[in-house]
């Protein structure tokens, strides 16, 4: 176990090492729902929901099941796999005793079985040999920082669909360009807390 | 004959799964900091991509309908994992500076998305070319990218010795991926809007399918219908 301090940890996965500006994980989703602020907010909210969720699942499934029996090299199958059918489980288990709570996440919970940014978190943990606490701390941080990206895109983006542009560069150019200056932005901060 | 070529046009040129379907960013953007990184990613996903459609294509008929998708990602993840294992031991300096993006190309859009579009009806050897000319599209794409931010970020080509002093560090940041993305990807659109007719694209899909990496299966499913 290494040991950074979790408010480190914390302050570098939301903006040192924000997951979609500085990582360049989980794109499509980012692009895809950062149209509209509700749709936005949905999608983070399942993020943050989910990535807590299976970051802690594989840890404690890398550490109690495929560490003893020298399985590491199934962690890649065995993680996609756990995840998908957590977030199948979730589903129904929210269907059933939560319907206002899936009325609200419902429509984003099987997008995000294909969002990358939460098997990377669940490698990541892995790869950094975290422990349980940090683990937590790092996986909410990192979710905090998808949404705060998400939501700062989504509103830039509101008023991009209204500006005047050539046809080419209209939809994704513009919208890449974009999220280069809010990535630029967000390269200031690094130095951050010593990261 | 005609198909062999039809499917290999498509995938580089009129589907490029990158540059004009816009899924598989996540790699496109993250392993093209240099030309040698983007040829290992290129090469990477062409690989689990080709693997993946042959096997899948020759168990299509046995696949239960309803548990397609699990049966996909556990064949995917397996290419995966050989290939992820196949660069620690023989490119262990690749396979640094990829690092989590190896393992992450059992998510890569593409695979799964020509998985279920293609590898699932189709035979052995149209899936098999299916797979290289997607995955050349990719390639393509990836390499360009790589080749733009190496020259423009450290002033090299492929690792040799430095062309011109002062290069723009801010290039082979994020940053400068996103920018230089943007630029190809806006030109591309150029071209396009230049080569191609206008073909109305049928969109009645539920605004839920906004972000989701297949959604552009779906519509070619809806196409064809």
């Amino acid at each position: 176990m290494n040991n950074i301090s979790l408010l480190g940890i914390f302050i570098s996965s939301i903006f040192v090492n924000n997951i979609i500006l500085m990582k360049f994980l989980g794109l499509c989703s980012f692009f895809g729902v950062s149209n509209k602020l509700s749709s936005a907010l949905g999608m983070s909210a399942a993020v943050f929901f989910v990535m807590n969720l299976a970051a802690v699942v594989s840890w404690f499934l890398y550490y109690f099941v495929l560490l003893p029996l020298n399985l590491e090299f199934l962690k890649i199958i065995v993680f996609i796999l756990i995840i998908s059918s957590l977030v199948q489980l979730v589903e129904l288990f929210m269907k059933k005793f939560l319907p206002g709570l899936f009325k609200a996440l419902g429509i984003y919970l099987p997008l995000i079985t294909t969002n990358c940014a939460i098997l990377a978190v669940a490698f990541l943990v892995v790869d950094y040999q975290y422990s349980l606490l940090q683990t937590i701390v790092f996986s909410s941080g990192t979710a905090i920082g998808y949404t705060l990206a998400i939501i700062l895109f989504s509103s830039i983006r509101e008023r991009i669909e209204l500006a005047p542009l050539p046809n080419a560069a209209k939809g994704y150019g513009i919208v890449f360009v974009t999220s280069a200056l809010m990535s630029l932005s967000f390269m200031g901060l690094i130095g951050l807390f010593g990261f | 004959m005609r198909k062999i070529f039809e499917i290999i046009l498509r995938g580089i040129l009129k589907e490029n799964p990158v540059l004009i379907m816009m899924i598989g960013l996540c790699p496109f953007l993250a392993c093209s900091t240099t030309a040698n990184d983007a040829v290992g990613m290129g090469l990477a996903a062409t690989f689990v991509l080709t693997c993946s459609n042959i096997l899948i294509s020759l168990i299509r008929r046995i696949i239960p309908h309803n548990i397609r998708i699990p049966i996909f990602i556990v064949v995917i993840a397996t290419f995966t994992t050989i290939v992820d294992y196949t660069i620690k031991a023989y490119f262990p300096t690749l396979s640094e500076s990829l690092g989590v993006f190896i393992p992450l190309i059992v998510v890569n859009c593409i695979i799964l998305a020509r998985a279920e579009a293609f590898a699932s009806k189709n035979n052995i050897f149209y899936s098999f070319v299916d797979g290289i000319s997607m995955g050349g599209g990719f390639f393509l794409a990836i390499v360009i990218l790589g080749i733009i931010r190496e020259l423009l970020g450290s002033g090299t080509i492929f690792g040799s010795k430095e062309l011109f002093s002062y290069p723009a560090v801010i290039m082979v940041l994020p940053p400068g991926g996103f920018l230089a993305a943007g630029v190809v990807i806006t030109i591309t659109k150029y071209i396009e809007n230049k080569l191609i007719k206008k073909t109305k694209i049928i969109s009645n899909l539920p605004s839920s399918c906004e972000g989701c990496s297949l959604k552009s299966t779906c519509m070619e499913f809806l196409k064809n219908k």
